[in-house]
């Protein structure tokens, strides 16, 4: 509202004002040469032009894919990992929009962010993994309503929920442009937005699992399970958790100019507190695979080598790394949370795998492995990825918010984020 | 006189336009009563000749499909995105046999169940063929994901792709002709029909002879039944089909799952407002009680 005085004001002066900011705005903040934006930047050189090939020349140009192996990294790693370890912006606005744990409101923002970017960015790896990717929008336009398929359902539920991702992220964008007016209008939007995405989110993280039930003679039996949507949507939420626990490590320190008050005082028990309701999470889902190999009565494949692989992943990473964080919540240790997470997310990036490529045709003569390209081009997203969040996070009030409520609507909470 | 010949010939014409465009549209609906077509290989009477190869090849030349001269029998040749069917030779107990492979094209498909935008869909004219069309696939390769015959082949190495595999002939069967292979097969191997009648054929021939077949018609329950059918006399997996793909339509594991959506849909936001509101509540008596927030531990 910078009107001049003795001038009415326009509608074009507050269009031209935020088109000014975000040009200012555009232009990177600090050095630009540091090891991190050499390496990365590289990787997206190179990426770059494998694509150009990928692109002309087919998918069989740069992939190790195959009439045995339809899926590799760019499904089992980019989306199937990449949405559950973005599970956190719909376990996070759970808890702080329906459950009203005020605790975590300070990472909101910046989980929801990460949420939104790990969406778009798995949407992009399919777009390059796509053999006809034009036709993306088909499900979409109805040229063709699959709805007896589960990559339908997939499809709408990823699409809506990225956009309900998008509205709940919005008003840190409005604020960040000064249009309050459009803030107020966004801000109103986001519970029903958290609800609806919510519901989403339960069910495209488990149609991704849904996904390989038609695959029963391939995916090896314990792998295999009917209750597979179930596995994932659990596993999502300590994945989701998980990941919001080491990005939120590593911003503290990375974005420590950028922290505000609150969060900076609120950090550890945030971490701590999201540790202990992974452990929740994982033993919960322990339990279910224990389930699962009774029901199934796969007791004896246990035994066999795919069987110890199996173990590793269920017990290597998935019950140690719940007992760690169980401990570390305990003795509010910090250092072994990071750790669990890590492990965690390791576990989740081996399970997904696992589903898609590993144990898919386990007696394959020849089993598909990744090409060095299709590893460059993953790490080039996962690249864009960090420097869009960078971007965001350096400018717009993510990690340094503190909600602006109207007094009138909410007076107990106004005074509980002054007091803090 | 006038008027009501007027009225008549408005109705005739308006019949006239109605059936024109029922003529399209009749098809889909006339579907369900129709018989499913289907091909009954005998694999006792195939001599291993790959006519069929060669007709398929012919046929399909446009879309690529090639025939090689001189393939070798002593390795298993797999049907692929320019070998829609595939001839093998197998040696058994009870002597050599050969056996043509190419998409099953089940009754209840499971690559037209996994596509999301029904590129992969059952053709109707008449009912029985897979096909797949171009403007629609945005190959995503569910259906080889989700084929439990291995059928579908994408083609790797083109910057505009295609999903290829047998497609019955389906253009030469809305002819009403006969699938190419059926018509160049000079050993009498391969009968073409309703799939009714070939069931009542295939078994007829092992009742006729009970001591020369196995008493299964592969394909008759196989992913809930295919249009392609087979007789052997070796036990089927000697002949290099998949004996474990069951009987059950693959369409059927999904099912519940997605039955559950709606329910997810309705019952989710539900649940998820009645938390909201209840917290809430306690979230007001708790603030005057403890009105800092940061709670620490």
């Amino acid at each position: 509202m910078d009107a001049t005085i003795g001038r009415i004001p326009r509608p074009g002066d507050e269009l031209r004002r935020v088109a000014r900011l975000v040009l200012q705005e555009l232009k990177p903040k600090g050095k630009v040469l540091t090891p991190f934006n050499v390496t990365t930047g590289a990787i997206m050189a190179v990426a770059a032009v494998l694509l150009v090939i990928r692109f002309a020349r087919g998918l069989g140009a740069v992939t190790n894919l195959s009439q045995d192996f339809p899926w590799g990294i760019w499904i089992g790693y980019d989306v199937m990992t990449g949405v559950a370890i973005a599970g956190g912006g719909y376990v996070l606005t759970f808890m702080v929009y329906v459950l009203h744990l005020e605790k975590y409101h300070p990472i909101i923002r910046a989980t929801v962010l990460n949420a939104l970017l790990g969406y778009v960015f798995a949407a992009t790896s399919l777009l390059l993994d796509l053999g006809r990717p034009w036709n993306i929008m088909n499900p979409m336009i109805g040229n063709g309503f699959g709805v007896s398929s589960v990559l339908f359902l997939v499809a709408w539920h990823f699409f809506l929920y990225a956009l309900m991702a998008l509205v709940e992220f919005s008003p840190a964008a409005a604020e960040w442009l000064g249009l309050e007016r459009i803030r107020r209008v966004l801000k109103g939007m986001t519970f029903a937005a958290v609800i609806f995405g919510i519901t989403l989110a339960f069910l495209h993280q488990a149609g991704l699992g849904a996904l390989m039930l038609m695959a029963r003679n391939k995916l090896h039996p314990l792998w295999y399970t009917e209750f597979i949507p179930v596995l994932f949507v659990v596993s999502s939420v300590f994945a989701g958790l998980s990941l919001v626990i080491v990005e939120g490590s590593i911003s503290a320190r990375v974005f420590a100019h950028r922290t505000g008050k609150l969060l900076r005082w609120t950090h550890e028990d945030i971490m701590l507190g999201l540790g202990r309701i992974a452990a929740g999470t994982m033993f919960a889902y322990f339990a279910l695979e224990i389930v699962t190999v009774m029901h199934g009565q796969k007791w004896a494949l246990l035994a066999t080598p795919m069987g110890l692989w199996y173990l590793l992943e269920v017990l290597g990473f998935v019950l140690v790394p719940g007992a760690l964080y169980l401990m570390a919540y305990r003795a509010r240790n910090l250092s072994w949370v990071k750790a669990a997470a890590g492990l965690t997310l390791f576990g989740v990036l081996l399970n997904r795998l696992n589903v898609s490529i590993i144990a898919f045709r386990p007696n394959a003569a020849v089993h598909y492995v990744p090409s060095w390209m299709e590893i460059v081009i993953t790490l080039a997203v996962v690249s864009a990825e960090i420097w869009i969040f960078r971007w965001v996070v350096n400018r717009m009030p993510v990690m340094d918010f503190e909600e602006v409520r109207t007094p009138e609507a909410r007076p107990a909470l106004k005074r509980t984020v002054a007091a803090a | 006189m006038d008027r009501r010949d007027l009225l008549k010939t408005m109705g005739a014409a308006a019949g006239t336009v109605l059936v024109a465009n029922g003529l399209k549209a009749e098809t889909p609906e006339a579907a369900p009563t129709a018989e499913p077509v289907g091909i009954l290989v005998d694999t006792t009477l195939c001599i291993g000749c790959r006519s069929c190869e060669y007709a398929c090849a012919d046929a399909h030349k446009d879309a690529g499909v090639e025939y090689e001269e001189n393939a070798d029998f002593s390795v298993v040749r797999l049907t692929s995105e320019k070998r829609w069917t595939a001839v093998n030779k197998y040696e058994t107990a009870k002597g050599t046999f050969y056996a043509k492979k190419q998409c099953m094209h089940c009754l209840s498909p499971a690559c037209a169940s996994a596509c999301l935008t029904k590129a992969m869909h059952k053709n109707l004219n008449p009912p029985g063929p897979i096909v797949w069309t171009a403007d629609r696939c945005m190959g995503c390769r569910y259906c080889m994901i989700s084929c439990p015959f291995d059928m579908p082949k994408f083609q790797y190495n083109k910057a505009v792709p295609r999903i290829e595999k047998c497609v019955m002939c389906a253009e030469r069967l809305a002819e009403g002709k006969k699938p190419a292979c059926v018509e160049n097969c000079p050993s009498g191997a391969l009968t073409f029909g309703n799939r009714k009648d070939l069931l009542e054929e295939a078994r007829k021939r092992i009742y006729a002879e009970p001591e020369k077949y196995v008493h299964q018609i592969y394909g008759e329950h196989e992913a809930g039944g295919t249009s392609w059918m087979y007789l052997s006399a070796v036990p089927f997996e000697q002949l290099g089909f998949n004996t474990n793909v069951g009987d059950e339509a693959y369409p059927t594991y999904t099912r519940e799952f997605l039955y559950s959506v709606p329910f997810v849909e309705i019952l989710v936001p539900t649940f998820m407002l009645a938390l909201s509101a209840a917290t809430k509540r306690e979230e007001a008596v708790e603030k005057t009680e403890h009105p800092a927030a940061g709670r620490k531990g």
